[in-house]
């Protein structure tokens, strides 16, 4: 077993990205798939673990699992110290204020319905708008059109381009006093555009609305710094950050926090309880109902903490290099059409082929061993948009490398032969 | 031959590139819409019916390779057969995607359609080859709702 910061140590800016080095972090890159050695370039649905993670959470439920919050014995302790310094990595990793700004949420799903309903239930009502753009998640438009329904407000539509870049024009035009929330990607999972969301927050908050940055695709890839972007909300998942599934984030100001209603109730949201009054709970308890997923928390703080060594700054770059390589690769492949074609891109690269379904492709790059994902993203709107019903995606984190760029090509060559095209 | 040569057999690509029966017939006597979410995979079934007999069927839609084959040599495997054998049909080939009947070793009806049974190989797309025929029993059930495959 590794423990936590041995796997390898800290790397000066100077030293080159060593990915071989960084590969034997991760178990599962060693595994083979039908015979062949996986390429596993699906990594925007999500990420592999590196073993101190997975050490982290098989030492948790080994030697320190109790519940948190709750206890006076040495294991409740423990547990809960672990938990608690969990919550404070988060908030480093995205310069958040305070740590009680950081609510630990089951994923960004959670965590954007939590706003939808808490935040929707007190700031909007019948007649306010809903701005998102044309490129996001169905988590981040599907709890805006419940909360629509229910309170008679409107989601309005921010239109993009067919590069798949926001039209800041029309985005500014929209906002209006009827605004109440604004919803943005920062990286979207569909086509890899990385959004203004610095300025668009600023336009925003130049007419008081708050903004809602769904971060799932950007906290892997970038520096994140919720107060220089100065958003409002920020979510994010961990298993898409190299962290266990289950657990994500979200980030909140605290005026916004501590003047929303409590989203789920249950234990350890509450002071007091009687049949006459509860008391809630201070932040962040109060949008924290229920047993957490504490093995999962304490995984995406080791997560947080192995990013930290192998430095954002140097993934962002590697990965944009990489993802240069791959679009000259790909797109010079007669009869491919890349679908997100945005000067800031980060990660994703979609793709679809004269002819042949995205299905149909994704069946045979498995064959080939190199898993990709083909569908619709769950951005049904963003494929409307484009006119296909789904896309061929490659995504890459900072464990793939140029070789299997190009055992993607190869695959994609193969699925042509088949097809004869 | 390697699983995606039988999957992708040259049969398969042929049906998929030229897709028989694949119009709209102007007045059919059941309209049966079929739907897979998950994949986008949209069709539509128009079955010609006399009393126990299908004399035509034909569809019209968009999907992956496997689900347009599919539903192509369902058609030329059903027209002129009685609603009995269709649904025969669609039973025997259900458990062939679905690795309950191995039509090497079991009787069966199947006859050219034996061909997709490579799908059984591939989990993820046993709904794209049964879409079609999941379509046409819902027509034959005299169902009138689009049909949403889910499994
Ligand atoms: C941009 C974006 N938003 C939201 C989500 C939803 O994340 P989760 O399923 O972890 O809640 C995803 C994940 O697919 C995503 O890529």
């Amino acid at each position: 077993m590794v423990a936590p910061g041995e796997s390898h140590s800290p790397e000066s800016s100077n030293t080159p990205f060593d990915v071989d080095r960084i590969r034997r972090d991760f178990p599962i890159l060693a595994t083979q798939v039908k015979g062949r050695p996986l390429v596993y370039l699906d990594s925007a649905a999500t990420a592999q673990r590196p073993q101190i993670v997975i050490d982290a959470v098989n030492r948790f439920y080994t030697a320190q699992n109790a519940n948190v919050h709750r206890g006076v014995h040495h294991l409740s302790e423990v547990a809960t110290r672990e938990f608690d310094g969990a919550r404070v990595k988060v908030q480093r990793f995205l310069n958040a204020a305070e740590s009680h700004e950081i609510i630990l949420t089951h994923g960004v799903t959670e965590s954007i319905n939590l706003v939808a309903n808490s935040y929707g239930a007190k700031f909007i009502g019948a007649g306010d708008e809903i701005l998102l753009t044309m490129m996001e998640h169905h988590s981040n438009i599907v709890p805006w059109q419940l909360l629509a329904e229910r309170t008679g407000a409107k989601v309005r539509v921010i239109p993009i381009n067919e590069r798949g870049e926001v039209l800041l024009d029309e985005y500014e035009k929209m906002l209006n006093p009827r605004v109440k929330i604004v919803g943005v990607v920062q990286i979207s999972n569909a086509l890899g555009t990385i959004n203004p969301v610095k300025q668009m927050i600023e336009l925003a908050h130049r007419q008081g609305i708050p903004v809602l940055v769904d971060g799932a695709q950007a906290a892997p890839h970038l520096n994140v710094d919720v107060q220089d972007l100065d958003c409002d909300f920020y979510a994010f998942s961990g298993h898409k950050l190299c962290g266990p599934t289950g657990v994500g984030v979200l980030y909140g100001k605290t005026s916004w926090l501590e003047a929303m209603p409590p989203f789920l109730g249950g234990g350890d949201m509450i002071l007091s309880v009687s049949f006459e009054k509860t008391t809630f709970n201070s932040l962040p308890y109060k949008f924290e109902a229920g047993t957490p997923d504490i093995a999962g928390v304490i995984g995406l703080g080791a997560a947080i903490d192995y990013l930290n060594q192998t430095r954002l700054d140097r993934i962002a770059a590697y990965e944009k290099d990489l993802l240069d390589y791959a679009t000259a690769q790909v797109g010079a492949l007669p009869g491919i059409r890349l679908i997100g074609t945005a000067a800031e891109k980060a990660g994703v690269l979609s793709f679809v082929i004269d002819e042949i379904h995205p299905h149909d492709i994704g069946t045979i790059l498995d064959q080939e061993g190199v898993a990709i994902r083909a569908g619709h993203h769950c951005a049904q709107p963003a494929m409307k948009f484009f006119g296909v019903p789904a896309t061929a995606r490659a995504s890459f984190a900072f464990y793939n490398t140029r070789a299997e760029v190009d055992a993607l090509v190869d695959a994609i060559t193969r699925v042509k032969q088949v097809f004869e095209i | 031959m390697s699983e995606t040569n039988e999957l992708y057999q040259q049969v398969i690509l042929d049906h998929n590139r030229k897709p028989r029966n694949f119009k709209v017939l102007e007045q059919p006597t059941r309209e049966q819409m079929g739907h897979n979410p998950l994949c986008g995979d949209e069709l539509t079934i128009y079955l010609e019916l006399e009393g126990d007999l299908i004399r035509d069927i034909t569809f019209q839609g968009s999907g992956c390779a496997i689900s347009k084959a599919s539903a192509s040599m369902m058609t030329v495997s059903v027209k002129g057969k009685t609603l009995a054998e269709a649904e025969t049909l669609f039973r025997e080939f259900h458990q062939m995607v679905k690795g309950e009947l191995d039509p090497e070793t079991a009787p069966n009806h199947l006859g050219r359609l034996t061909i997709l049974a490579g799908v059984r190989e591939f989990p993820a797309r046993v709904k794209c080859a049964s879409l079609a025929w999941h379509t046409l029993h819902a027509a034959l059930e005299g169902k009138s709702d689009p049909l949403l495959i889910k499994e």
